[in-house]
């Protein structure tokens, strides 16, 4: 029996690694891969509720976040490959300025 | 020491250790290995608790498109590795035990929260995907409709910001 | 002792059953190099391997000592983790999914009921899909790990394949799920088993049911989508010699380009049994029940088969076929007799045999395909998959349900 703390717990710390990578990191697709791991983490919490509560909402909830995170994906990749496109780089620090 | 406690020891290693993983290796698609290995650790978990049709939804819609997705533009774009950053080293070094704490802090809210929820077990299948689709298309069916709708803006987007100049 | 023994018994009977279909797999994968060797020699109108061994039957040993002892050098400036993850990647993934198909019915031995393949999961059907979800990463990885700019076209347009044909492959299997309400490959195969009708009762037919609907249509998007998801011909362009020299295995030599060979060998493997188990009734024997003396069609096959190894050994040019084949001959056409005369024996092997006749057969029509088909060119390739498979797939569903909304009794 595994205590649903537990799960709680891990989705805390997978979260907290998330945010550590999207303040971090400078590639903009990493940070991205990052908010997709918030994503999961959140899922995780879900699940584990809805198996406590027995109520099964909570893996309906995470079919819908999952469709979402991959609508997301998909729009904020089309537009990273276009930034990418014109500034010619892929480092968050040097999209700094509105005009080229 | 039940076999599930142990199993969930080793699953949640993976995940922390690919989350580590991805913060820690420089060129992105190294970090995009890290996350599909995350993610199907995530999965191993959902199927101890017993969510056996989200565990498979998570590595076919995650594992299986969406960070094909990601892998797909890292190879397209060429993303080199990460180059040095000219920051003071003091964000760097402050930063870290910073986010611990903020894990640490929504960690020991919750285990010391009210009252103590029950052990999520995998006691038999509760929502086997016969009580989930009955829930989707009869309790959720506008959610649903929506969303199909939001994956087709996501569709038109993709294509219309991606196409070549004309 | 027996507490022990039965408290694992499940863990013990699934060790040993992965260790047999893991020996069984690698040898029917040899083996199925040498099948296709021979039978697009001769659709060629030429012989193929005649020499090493009788009728070129040690081929595939050959071939894996070739392997074995050939050098694997490792290019400059590849990628090390892709590179050397993707073989085990794409071999991994496609034995995996060997664990979950059904081969037979449920069977007693030392008194312990057991599940004719390895995992008997709720949700079968969703873990292959999963894995073939996955096995898109081996092939981009491989392509883009390599320096190599003909591996990454070839490893980029082979992974847009697949995933362009994995949606039509998942769709055209949605029919047969509505008919059978299970996403167990099990319960689908059971589903199917109406012995009255044999033959007529399975996916394909879909008489046995008051309310099914024929899955003909599925199944032509199934199994051509699953073609393309191997990568075979008339779908190899990524990896066709003439093309781009061998598209994202170029770089690879020996181990891992054999790990990547036994893959693609695997992963059309598991198609076979795949079609076999939701269209074609996996186990189920094509008589109706009723007609008993059908259950001595196996050992009527290996009377035949050893009569014709010992009638083509007399005389053969090499000494060791004289030698050899009569011996297996005669080990055939024993086999055959002890199983007409054991009747509990020959009642195990009728369902494996009828899912072996199966996916033999199916593995020959992806022969005789390659032995006979050109290949489509890459935009005609992606235009097939998204304007004509996926439609069509989509629309065998919206028939399916149709058509059991109406007979489906209220």
């Amino acid at each position: 029996m595994v205590p649903t703390s537990y799960y709680l717990v891990l989705s805390a710390i997978l979260f907290g690694l998330g945010i550590v990578a999207f303040v971090f990191k400078r590639n903009i697709i990493t940070i991205f891969m990052s908010i997709e791991l918030m994503l999961n983490a959140v899922n995780l919490a879900f699940v584990a509720f809805s198996r406590a509560l027995g109520r099964p909402d909570g893996e309906v909830f995470v079919l819908f976040v999952i469709v979402v995170a991959a609508a997301e994906a998909a729009v904020g990749l089309g537009i990273i490959i276009l930034t990418a496109r014109n500034r010619r780089s892929l480092n968050v620090e040097r999209v700094d300025l509105l005009k080229l | 020491m039940s076999a599930t406690l142990i199993v969930f020891f080793v699953l949640a290693a993976l995940a922390v250790l690919g989350a580590v993983n991805l913060i820690v290796q420089r060129h992105p698609i190294h970090s995009a290995l890290s996350l599909i290995v995350v993610m199907v650790a995530l999965a191993g978990l959902y199927l101890l608790l017993g969510a056996e049709f989200v565990a498979a939804v998570q590595i076919i819609v995650y594992g299986g498109a969406i960070m094909v997705l990601f892998t797909f533009v890292i190879m397209l774009l060429n993303a080199g590795e990460e180059e040095h950053t000219n920051f003071s080293k003091l964000a760097n070094i402050a930063g870290i035990p910073l986010a611990v704490a903020i894990a640490g802090f929504i960690a020991a809210t919750i285990v010391h929260s009210g009252q103590p929820l029950p052990p999520a077990a995998a006691q038999g299948s509760l929502t086997n995907t016969k009580t989930l689709s009955m829930m989707i298309f009869r309790d959720f069916v506008y959610p649903f409709e929506l969303t199909s709708f939001l994956i087709l803006v996501a569709i038109l987007g993709a294509i219309v910001l991606a196409q070549r100049e004309r | 002792m027996n507490e022990v023994l039965t408290q694992y018994a499940f863990l013990i009977a699934a060790i040993i059953k992965i260790v047999i279909l893991v020996f069984i797999v690698l040898t029917v994968d040899a083996y199925l190099t040498w099948l296709e060797r021979k039978v697009i020699a001769h659709i060629q109108a030429r012989w193929g391997p005649r020499r090493t061994g009788p009728f070129g039957l040690l081929q595939p040993l050959a071939d894996g000592l070739k392997f074995i002892l050939k050098e694997d050098p490792t290019p400059t400036g590849v990628d090390k983790t892709a590179y050397f993850l993707a073989p085990f990647l794409t071999l991994l993934l496609a034995v995996t999914s060997l664990a979950i198909i059904p081969f037979g019915p449920d069977f007693k031995v030392f008194g312990y009921t057991t599940n004719f393949g390895i995992a008997d999961v709720n949700i079968s059907i969703l873990v292959l899909f999963a894995i073939t979800a996955l096995s898109v990463y081996g092939v981009a990885l491989a392509g883009w790990a390599s320096n190599n700019k003909y591996s990454l076209l070839g490893g980029l347009r082979s992974s847009a394949q697949m995933i362009s044909y994995e949606l039509a492959m998942t769709l055209s299997v949605v029919g047969v799920l509505l008919i059978a309400g299970d996403f167990s490959l099990k319960g689908i195969v059971l589903q199917q088993e109406f012995p009255k009708l044999g033959l007529l009762s399975w996916n394909i037919f879909a008489i046995g049911h008051g309310y099914g609907f024929t899955q003909v249509i599925g199944f032509f998007c199934y199994f051509i989508a699953a073609i393309a998801e191997t990568n075979r011909i008339p779908f190899d362009l990524p990896e066709a010699e003439s093309e781009l020299v061998a598209g994202y295995h170029t770089e690879y030599a020996s181990m891992k380009f054999a790990m990547f060979f036994i893959a693609e060998y695997t992963a059309m493997l598991t198609v076979s049994c795949l079609a076999t188990v939701l269209f074609f009734g996996g186990w189920l024997s094509p008589f109706p029940g009723s007609w008993t003396f059908t259950q001595y069609l196996p050992t009527l096959l290996l009377f035949g088969l050893g009569a014709y190894a010992i009638y083509m050994s007399i005389g053969y040019e090499t000494m060791l076929g004289r030698l050899v084949m009569p011996g297996v001959g005669t080990a055939m056409i024993v086999i055959g007799v002890v199983l007409a005369l054991i009747p509990d024996l020959n009642h195990f092997v009728q369902g494996p045999f009828w899912f072996v006749a199966k996916v033999f057969a199916f593995l020959f029509f992806y022969i005789w395909m390659r032995g006979t088909l050109p290949r489509f060119r890459y935009d005609q390739l992606m235009t097939f998959g998204w304007k004509f498979l996926l439609p069509v797939s989509i629309a065998n569903v919206v028939l399916t349900s149709a058509v059991m909304l109406w007979r489906m009794p209220r």
